[in-house]
């Protein structure tokens, strides 16, 4: 499903230390897992294997689309694993840490463009104002 | 059954309204107890201590409780619901895993059948909360910026979390569009604040703030509350309120965590536990006085059940932005907040800008609109949408309606035995053409802000955990759970502090009102001390 694309320095979902940390962290889904295994195995006649890569991205995106629950958690456990692993977060210019505790930087941005919201007169609706009509 | 010494005020819930209640009280110097089902969070439980952060939000800190399934929390039949519900049970309970999103409701949103016909009137309005509002800012610690012309003036205590690079691309879009655009109020320290530390930008902090920005109860009121006598006791669910000859509460029945039964007496008995849990509990304690549950005579108990629907609506710009590294929370709009009469629709709603998302959950995002596929095409597309995502959302006021209800599954029961809720909700076809309404100017913004790949979410993936309006304060016995000060029409000293006692919902984020109308009925409670059963 994440294939390995050398010219982009990605690693596949397939390699080891990828794939163990995907096995690690199936824990609650496996129901689900085992499920969505399941339809690709009958989808594909207990092929899946067997069939060229063509053909095998084709199932599994036909599949991914209508699989509902189960295709959902698949792909989710796997790209949640995946999308840790140092290699491809550096590969995609992202420090390969934890978020805390350095954190990151967020600037302020530009606070100028509120000067022509701040010159706004108020338009909420005062409850405490009686409308011209009901005096 | 084993057997505790009697408390002046009992409270069950320590979440948003529960905490402030009893912070409020403690200078009463009452006996206040608390019962909390759940746990203290700790600070190194929060994801954005591992590099698994993204992926626990969808095991332990999912908000759902029926898939986070911790042994502190209880099922939750929500088939029949379009809107599916979440919540959080631990000291702290729906502050621990929220957005810090802090709008106020608006002034019109207590008066919606005088201004707009449509449903009822608070009993109390927006003046009579305004200072309880303005306390809790201060105990909380918000982050915001005066000024804002679509609300009533309010002086956040902290300046606003940055624009960065998304909120600059919204705000010259909406600047562009001539559309009312202010930095979003936010419960997160941005500077340090009271003994907690600002905010060092650890990402979304929807499953909890790792270095304690993030303002959640249990690091706001509880200590304060503590300090000041009240005790908070862990582990403890309630199965139901007992009542005495006299119609009056007598206490309640709790197992401790080892599931041993206790019976806690108590002069009075304050409900804290969500628009969920409240309703669930009454139910719960039905008896030969009270058959249709406690507190129950107009029958509007579990009812009106109002979970605010909130389309989603996304797309992804050319330029890089800082999603993932900061605040989910930017800017808000009320340019169609108030009702226009021009519309098909009444009421209107709040639109939230947020930061996009870190890099496995964009691929899930991604996968699931379709927009990213498997195999060997899947990288080149991908890196096109990573930070590069913007995300509005449409905070949709859905008007109360009996049908949609809090019920007690027949079946379904939690790890000691008690019924679980079951919800029956729809959406309104108002609500509907207001989510269009709002699904279509969004995809205005964003197209205006540059963005294509754009993709509308209705509800599957959106469920805020705002849970409201199933036991309803008002000033008539017959239309109403609660009076105008929050205590129980038919049970003298029970009262009732959470948004189940909402009578609409407004377009916004409900725990700022949730916690200053808790403030209320505390110092409508202190003031009346003396007569307080009358």
């Amino acid at each position: 499903m994440v294939p390995e694309d050398t010219a982009l320095d990605m690693p596949g979902a397939d390699d080891p230390a990828i794939f163990d940390d995907i096995v690690r962290s199936v824990g609650r889904d496996l129901p689900l897992i085992r499920v969505a295994l399941a339809a690709i195995a009958a989808k594909s006649g207990g092929a899946f294997a067997d069939m060229d890569r063509d053909a095998r991205e084709a199932l599994i995106n036909d599949w991914y689309a209508k699989g509902g629950a189960p295709a959902v958690t698949l792909g989710r456990v796997i790209v949640g694993a995946y999308y840790r692993d140092d290699r491809v977060l550096r590969a995609l210019g992202h420090e390969a840490r934890a978020p805390f505790p350095k954190g990151y930087v967020l600037e302020q941005g530009d606070w100028s463009l509120l000067d022509v919201v701040r010159s706004r007169a108020p338009f909420w609706r005062d409850d405490r104002v009686v409308p011209a009509g009901e005096r | 059954m084993a057997g505790n010494e009697k408390v002046d005020v009992l409270i069950i819930g320590s979440g948003a309204s529960g905490a402030a209640v009893a912070w409020s009280l403690a200078e009463t110097k009452m006996r206040i107890l608390c019962l909390e089902q759940g746990d203290w969070m700790k600070p190194t439980d929060f994801p954005s201590n591992g590099r698994d952060w993204e992926a626990r939000r969808y095991t332990d800190f999912e908000i759902s409780p029926n898939r986070r399934g911790r042994d502190t929390d209880y099922p939750i039949n929500d088939d029949n619901s379009l809107m599916k519900i979440a919540n959080f049970n631990g000291v702290g309970g729906g502050t621990i895993i929220y957005t810090a999103h802090w709008p106020r409701m608006h002034p019109s949103d207590f008066k919606v059948k005088s201004l707009d016909g449509v449903a009822d009137d608070w009993p109390v309005d927006y003046w009579a909360l305004e200072k309880f509002y303005d306390e809790n800012d201060r105990m909380m610690g918000v982050s915001g910026l005066a000024g804002d012309p679509g609300v009533p003036p309010r002086h956040p205590p902290m300046p606003p979390i940055g624009l960065g690079k998304t909120g600059t691309r919204y705000a010259q879009a909406m600047n562009r569009l001539g559309w009312h655009w202010w930095p979003s109020d936010s419960s997160i320290a941005t500077t340090d604040y009271e003994g907690r530390a600002r905010c060092i930008n650890l990402g979304h902090c929807t499953p909890g703030c790792a270095q304690g920005a993030k303002a959640s109860t249990d690091i706001t009121y509880w200590p304060l509350a503590i300090r000041a006598g009240v005790e908070l006791r862990t582990r403890c669910r309630v199965r139901e309120i007992t009542i005495d000859a006299h119609g009056m509460a007598a206490g309640v029945i709790y197992y401790d965590a080892g599931g041993v039964e206790h019976f806690q007496p108590a002069e009075v008995v304050i409900l804290a536990c969500n628009g969920v849990g409240t309703p669930r509990l009454l139910l719960n304690s039905a008896s030969a006085k009270f058959p249709n549950g406690l507190a129950n005579s107009s029958g509007l108990v579990g009812r009106n059940l109002m979970l605010h629907p909130w389309p989603m609506v996304s797309g992804y710009v050319d330029e890089p932005l800082d999603g993932g590294r900061g605040p989910i929370n930017t800017i808000w709009s009320k340019q169609f907040y108030e009702t226009d009469p021009s519309r098909d629709f009444v009421r209107g709603y709040t639109l939230q800008f947020s930061r996009g998302t870190g890099p496995a959950n964009q691929a899930m995002l991604g996968a699931v609109t379709g927009l990213v596929p498997w195999g060997r095409d899947h990288h080149r597309q991908y890196r096109q949408l990573l930070d590069h995502r913007l995300n509005i959302g449409v905070a949709c006021e859905d008007l109360p309606e009996e049908h949609n209800r809090v019920t007690l599954d027949p079946l379904l029961k939690d790890s000691n035995g008690i019924p679980a809720p079951k919800i029956d909700y729809t959406i309104s076809e108002n609500t509907r053409r207001m989510m269009e309404h709002g699904i279509a100017r969004a995809k205005e913004i964003l197209t205006e802000a540059g963005a294509t790949r754009l993709y509308a979410s209705r509800t599957a993936l959106n469920y805020p955990g705002h849970l409201l309006g199933t036991a309803r304060m008002g000033t008539d016995p017959e239309r109403s759970v609660v009076n105008e000060w929050g205590r129980s029409h038919d049970v003298k000293n029970l009262f009732i502090v959470d948004g189940s006692i909402w009578v609409t919902s407004g377009g916004v984020n409900p725990t700022s009102t949730i916690q200053a109308l808790a403030l209320y009925i505390a110092d409508q409670m202190k003031q009346r001390l003396a007569t307080l059963f009358d």
